[in-house]
């Protein structure tokens, strides 16, 4: 499935609950190569959810989620091998604790990808590079600042060679003088034309690198516009309200 | 005979019968190890026939009393026309019992991992078993060590029952000594005590020792 037109993510009608709370109602949303979409939205509007359904790191309960024209098989060899194509960031950072960041980057190629180990170092050397942090590569996680663990978590994305990248609020756990490195980082990627899902807070990160802004807000996807549609003429008064809260100061 | 002369006398009874329980502590231990790996699996599966299984199996063994296991094997394999000498049926029952206790200890390690690293280990495609082997059950390791060290004494200290079932094992001993020369029951005792506590005090220090190379390990 090659075909250019197709969407690289289509989310279609996906319904999700978490016991009795319905967190995603009824979202579709269309992904194409190379967009970076960014998902913004009050807290517990199901943004994150969104963004975990994609790669079904969370099973949705209704609807289709397809990747690159394919529906997400069960859980098996088949959606493990459609998620190493489909890179994930997440708010913790989550890296191997007990792998030096080398070791952290080279493990899918290694073992998902079947890449030789020396190839996939050198590779990895080069993403770390990328990020800015080469000189922390035989470190553990827990020896990096957390802007460090992040980038480092980004270069682990990127070393598997993605579709797409799913950015799962990678900076709301950052203390703020590392929020503009990773951002950075991110803004970079978008640059070379990477196709990213970012759900975040970073409003400034959203007008300076989304193709499109997504609001989402009890579970229901309300508004999707390019970024300077969406700041200056929000449609709802849902967002209306929201943007008045986060841009005040 | 003074206690002493007693002791000298029976040394290489008591010597016949520490080997025995020896062996059978690390021979079950040893099946408990892998058995028990092989339950946890299947209490974290994703398949919950899986599950349902191995919750079956562990409530079942750890429910029931150990000598109640023994007596089910002594008892009812021959019935079923399974012909097994006693050792190797105390073998077999401690280490089905213990493999469910194994199981437990391994599954708390497991669970002791944050949720993060398993889920960075599916995003990055890791199969089911990939992500068990090379991110979960490394840092389970460092957190199992102390309770699979527990399981290992209480082994050492359960095979005592064997001797129940004919096991010429160091309590099978110390009845028959004690039988023989009822006088020097105390001294029997301390000696036979002696006897478990060369094997699990130690096995207490290595467990502190490990644990500390794990720590260093992080």
């Amino acid at each position: 499935m090659t075909d250019p037109s197709t969407p690289l993510i289509a989310v279609e009608h996906v319904d999700k609950w978490f016991g009795s709370l319905h967190v995603l109602r009824d979202v579709n949303l269309d992904v194409r190569r190379g967009e970076v979409v960014v998902v913004v939205g009050p807290s517990g509007s199901g943004k994150s959810t969104l963004c975990r359904v994609i790669n079904r790191i969370e099973p949705i309960d209704s609807g289709v989620i397809r990747v690159d024209g394919r529906p997400l098989p069960a859980e098996g060899r088949a959606l493990a091998r459609l998620r190493a194509d489909v890179g994930m960031v997440f708010q913790q950072f989550n890296l191997f604790s007990h792998r030096s960041i080398l070791d952290n980057v080279t493990l899918g190629p290694v073992k998902v990808r079947g890449i030789p180990r020396e190839q996939a170092r050198r590779r990895a050397r080069e993403l770390l590079a990328r990020v800015g942090i080469a000189d922390q590569a035989d470190k553990m996680p827990a020896q990096l600042s957390g802007g460090q663990q992040q980038r480092a978590a980004i270069a682990r994305a990127l070393a598997m060679d993605p579709k797409v990248l799913l950015f799962d609020e990678p900076t709301s756990a950052l203390d703020p003088e590392m929020i503009n490195e990773v951002l950075d980082v991110m803004t970079t990627l978008a640059g070379d034309g990477m196709t990213m899902v970012v759900v975040t807070h970073e409003m400034g990160f959203a007008r300076r690198a989304a193709d499109r802004v997504v609001f989402m807000a009890d579970g229901q996807l309300l508004e999707q516009a390019p970024p300077t549609d969406f700041f200056d003429h929000p449609r709802t008064d849902r967002a209306r309200d929201f943007l008045s809260k986060v841009l005040t100061h | 005979m003074n206690g002493v002369d007693f002791l000298a006398d029976s040394l290489p009874v008591f010597w016949a019968g520490f080997r025995i329980t020896v062996l059978l502590a690390l021979a079950s231990y040893a099946g408990a190890l892998i058995l028990g790996a092989v339950l946890a699996v299947l209490r974290i599966s994703p398949a919950a026939p899986a599950r349902a299984a191995g919750l079956a199996y562990v409530e079942w063994f750890r429910n029931v009393p150990l000598l109640v296991h023994l007596f089910v094997a002594i008892l009812c394999l021959p019935k079923l026309g399974v012909r097994i000498g006693p050792f190797t049926a105390a073998f077999l029952v401690l280490a089905m019992y213990t493999a469910a206790q194994v199981c437990e200890a391994l599954r708390s390690g497991v669970n002791a991992v944050p949720r993060g690293q398993a889920e960075a280990g599916r995003a990055l495609g890791l199969t089911f078993g990939q992500n068990l082997r090379h991110v979960i059950l490394p840092q389970a390791a460092r957190t199992v060590v102390p309770p699979l060290g527990s399981v290992f004494i209480a082994l050492v200290k359960n095979t005592a029952v064997a001797s129940l079932i004919g096991v010429v094992d160091l309590t099978y001993q110390f009845g028959e000594l004690a039988r023989d020369e009822p006088g020097q029951v105390m001294t029997l005792l301390v000696a036979v005590a002696f006897g478990y506590l060369v094997m699990t005090i130690p096995a207490g220090y290595a467990v502190a020792r490990l644990q500390r190379r794990a720590a260093v390990a992080r």
